[in-house]
């Protein structure tokens, strides 16, 4: 396993600064750290007023599409959900949680889908689609602020282990794990910017490289990518799974959507 | 769909300088991408922003492809009168979005 | 088959004289001829006219994350009234693609001579704003801004 490592380290000439000893252990509680505060502080600058954050543009029409009928069904999400104000606060700090329905575990923006098609009987929302981000931004704003707080019981014990064996396994062309850079060189810079520990605090963000706010998922397609791996489908459970660990890795950190990112 | 939104403060005293910030939804394509296959991908940007103030120009700004998507336009003007001051941004391919805030001055 | 040394020279003629195959090299006089458009653009505003360093203020990061959004602002020193204010704010740069970035025309109605946005930069460069006064002088400042280039770029567009 060691040799392994090291041969994975030498290969792998971006991570110079790589050491076999420090593969070992998650980071501390107490050591973690929201990749806000990573940033400039004119990116800080743009995610704290409301008034320039343009995340707050796909919330606007997130507010907006939550109150509009739709499907056969011709119900709007507030028909059912009310004032997402008070119904809504803390329920994207929950997620992904376990669909009993379903038997499996859902993400935020699976979940609102279900509501689609099993409430409204409406086609659901294309992944990375205008709508389906502006309703998880509506939803995701209501929990700023609160506390990350994922289930974690013998329902989801699974998942959460599956997305952390993902989280850890060395993967991809450069023969790379997650957290052999957010786990063991966050801070250090990659090219010229520093490596975050990748807490998904602030999902949907508004990321300055992709201009438009995106989700969690398309950010791990993104990461995979970098790592030359064949990134999974958007949906595809083995994304969800490690959607679950990283939010059950940043527990109690604070939501921040919709954050910004350079 | 929300394609713009302005901050603009309610109420003001006559003659108090008010801050104003608008952003709006626009993907400000600059015209020099190209796609993987590498065709060019057409300009498509917001070319004007204005702002007038009870039907007077107060606030105008010319963009170019170097202004970032979701153009931020932060400015000042001065509050003479109760009234509304309306923002409309106009672009490529026939864009155009209006919004409105009311003001009271006192 | 070996290429003779006759047809080796056609080829490279013809592919010298293709003006399209030319086109899709990346240009050699890239960065003097955007440093030339920089000095058209600023002339074309400016006319012959004296352009002064002074009551200008561009506040840009010297640093900063991403060079596709980067915050901007400009504040001209001026009274704003009618006999003396500020008529327009202008902001240029020398490696973008196009050196005209945004301009402003402002009146006394706008109180304060400002703008705040957020803009694109194609590299470490020089950003210029110029302002002209109601009196018809131009002022200006300038600032330094260095883009690093972020690890990890999600793959599609160029």
């Amino acid at each position: 396993m060691r040799l392994r490592l090291l041969a994975g380290a030498a290969a792998a000439c971006l991570l110079l600064e790589f050491s076999a000893g420090s593969a070992a252990g998650e980071i501390p509680l107490g050591e973690r750290r929201s990749g806000y505060e990573l940033m400039a502080r004119e990116t800080r600058a743009i995610q704290d007023d409301d008034a320039t954050n343009p995340g707050m543009l796909w919330v606007l029409d997130g507010e907006a599409l939550w109150g509009r009928k739709a499907g056969a069904a011709d119900r709007a999400c507030a028909d059912c959900h009310g004032d997402a104000r008070a119904s809504m606060k803390g329920v994207a700090a929950r997620f992904p949680a376990y669909d009993a329905a379903r038997g499996r575990l859902v993400d935020l923006e699976e979940r609102i889908n279900a509501c689609r098609t099993e409430r409204q009987k409406a086609a659901p929302l294309a992944f990375e689609s205008k709508e389906l981000l502006a309703l998880t931004a509506y939803v995701a704003r209501q929990s700023r602020g609160m506390s990350i707080a994922v289930a974690i019981d013998e329902r989801t014990k699974g998942f959460l282990d599956a997305g952390r064996e993902t989280f850890h396994r060395r993967q991809g062309q450069l023969n790379l794990s997650c957290a052999n850079c957010h786990d063991h060189l966050w801070g250090r810079k990659l090219a010229g910017t520093p490596i975050p520990q990748a807490h998904p605090t602030g999902y949907p963000l508004y990321r300055l490289e992709w201009q438009s706010l995106g989700s969690l998922q398309r950010r791990l397609r993104n990461c995979l990518n970098g790592m030359r791996a064949e990134a999974p489908p958007f949906g595809s459970p083995e994304l969800v799974d490690l959607e679950l660990y990283l939010m059950w890795r940043a527990r109690g950190m604070k939501m921040e959507s919709p954050a910004v990112r350079p | 769909m929300a394609r713009a939104v302005v901050t603009v403060p309610a109420q003001a005293k006559r003659g108090e300088i008010i801050e104003i910030k608008t952003l709006a939804a626009h993907a400000m394509e600059t015209g020099f991408r190209r796609t993987q296959t590498g065709e060019l991908i057409p300009r498509d940007i917001i070319r004007t922003f204005t702002c007038t103030y009870n039907g007077v120009e107060v606030y105008r700004v010319e963009l170019h492809p170097a202004i970032a998507a979701n153009p931020l336009i932060a400015f000042t003007t001065v509050a003479i009168e109760s009234g509304t001051l309306s923002f409309q941004w106009v672009g490529d391919n026939g864009y155009s979005a209006t919004e409105i805030a009311p003001i009271r001055v006192e | 088959m070996r290429t003779t040394r006759r047809e080796f020279l056609i080829l490279t003629a013809a592919a010298l004289a293709a003006p399209t195959a030319a086109k899709a090299q990346l240009d050699p006089n890239l960065a003097a001829n955007r440093k030339a458009a920089f000095q058209e653009a600023l002339r074309r505003i400016v006319g012959d006219a004296q352009v002064r360093r002074g009551r200008v203020k561009l506040v840009l990061p010297p640093l900063i994350d991403n060079g596709n959004s980067v915050p901007l602002s400009v504040a001209v020193e001026s009274p704003m009234t009618e006999a003396d204010h500020v008529r327009a704010i202008h902001v240029l740069t020398e490696k973008n693609p196009l050196p005209d970035v945004v301009s402003v025309r402002l009146s006394p109605r706008a109180g304060r001579a400002t703008l705040s946005t957020r803009v694109r930069l194609a590299d470490t460069q020089t950003v210029t704003a110029v302002a002209q006064m109601s009196d018809g002088s131009f002022w200006s400042d300038s600032a330094e801004v260095v883009v690093t280039l972020s690890a990890c770029l999600e793959e599609g567009l160029i």
